[in-house]
């Protein structure tokens, strides 16, 4: 078993009332600041996920980010492998980077991210 | 009959329902989140409050609690359950009502008496009103803005599940989300909707706040005696045998 780290990004969906957003930009002019629009506000969440693969933890991301942490009616989300942080087998061993094995664990943060499949 | 009122940690109206179940006459009993089934209720009400402190999204951790699979289980077998404001959020997020509660548009946390108008009157929680005009009752929230895509707006328009709307004192009610008589910028001035099937409802505005005369205003009791009459009629219809039976 390994330990995955996984960020879950969840944006309000397009078209959808962002109060939040607006409160920011009624603020940018007070900040002097003319270019920025279309302010969007999210939530990151951050987790571990401890499983035999990453595919097999990215399901259990996917599942719990489309079950808890986003509401598919008014949020969408991207999942984000930031890489596997250790393999709990060889921790009672050596510590370290694991035999990271960790498929994926080597791709750049964010090359991970996919649509999230919130429209199931 | 017996009217049971779901306990979530951090429901902060629950006492108030009871009270007001118990004025309509009704038994009442909480109901601890954690039970795993409804102790031979009649009727379920999940009442306002915070529910888990309102962390990730409202009502959705106490989606999740052990006591609202029986509740779903109830509300499939046709039992009546009413949210009001928090539950109402938790109904909605355990899909067991349409829509999603926004954050009001305001950003505020808006909390004063609002004027509703039921757009049924045919209905278990509504048939003790009589006829439509406008029901005083407060609203305490900060994320009660109701929100469905044009699509299913239309779809519930159309099926009769808009049961209640933000209205003028007068009685008419406001196209312009952002009127004052609109609290929270609710699409359609949506105020309550009611299952497809027709036994489950919920409301943002507070019924059991409006319960009696030295409240401001009683006609929250209009919506509890609709209630409390509609499972006492199931109730006895069903016999002393199957009431409590899952």
């Amino acid at each position: 078993m390994t330990e995955f780290r996984f960020a879950v990004n969840v944006l309000p969906r397009a078209g959808i009332l962002d109060p939040q957003g607006r409160a920011v930009e009624a603020a940018l002019p007070h900040l002097q600041i003319r270019a920025i629009r279309d302010v969007r506000v999210g939530r990151r969440v951050e987790l571990t996920a401890v499983a035999d693969s990453t595919a097999e933890a990215r399901a259990l991301v996917e599942r719990l980010a489309g079950e808890l942490l986003s509401n598919p009616l008014i949020e969408s989300f991207t999942v984000e492998e930031l890489g596997a942080t250790s393999s709990l087998a060889s921790a009672a061993g050596a510590d370290g980077p694991g035999p990271a094995g960790a498929p994926g664990a080597g791709a750049a943060p964010g090359a991970g991210a996919a649509p999230g499949t919130a429209g199931r | 009959m017996k009217v049971g009122v779901v306990v979530f940690p951090g429901s902060n109206c629950d006492l108030d329902t009871l009270r007001a179940f118990r004025l309509a006459g009704a038994e009442a009993e909480p109901l601890w989140h954690e039970s795993p089934d409804l102790g031979g209720a009649a009727a379920v009400v999940l009442p306002g409050g915070f529910a888990y402190g309102d962390y990730l999204r409202a009502g959705v951790i106490a989606r999740f609690s052990p006591v609202m699979r029986a509740v779903a289980d109830f509300a499939a077998g046709g039992g009546l359950v009413l949210g009001i404001c928090n539950g109402f959020q938790v109904l909605a997020e355990a899909r067991l009502l349409p829509g999603a509660l926004l954050r009001n548009r305001s950003l505020r946390f808006v909390c004063r008496q609002v004027a509703i108008v039921p757009e049924r009157l045919d209905t278990p929680f509504t048939r003790a009103i009589g006829e439509r005009r406008p029901l005083r009752m407060p609203v305490a929230h900060g994320e009660g803005c109701y929100y469905a895509d044009e699509a299913t707006l239309d779809a519930l328009e159309a099926a009769g599940q808009v049961l209640f709307r933000y209205a003028r004192p007068d009685g008419s009610t406001p196209e312009d989300p952002l009127d004052p008589a609109n609290p929270n910028g609710s699409l359609r001035a949506i105020a309550g909707v009611i299952s497809a099937a027709g036994n489950v409802a919920g409301l943002m505005p507070h019924p059991e706040r409006a319960a009696e005369p030295i409240l401001g205003s009683d006609d929250g009791m209009l919506l509890v005696r609709s209630l409390v009459e509609a499972a006492a009629e199931r109730a006895a219809a069903a016999g002393p045998a199957r009431v409590g039976g899952r």
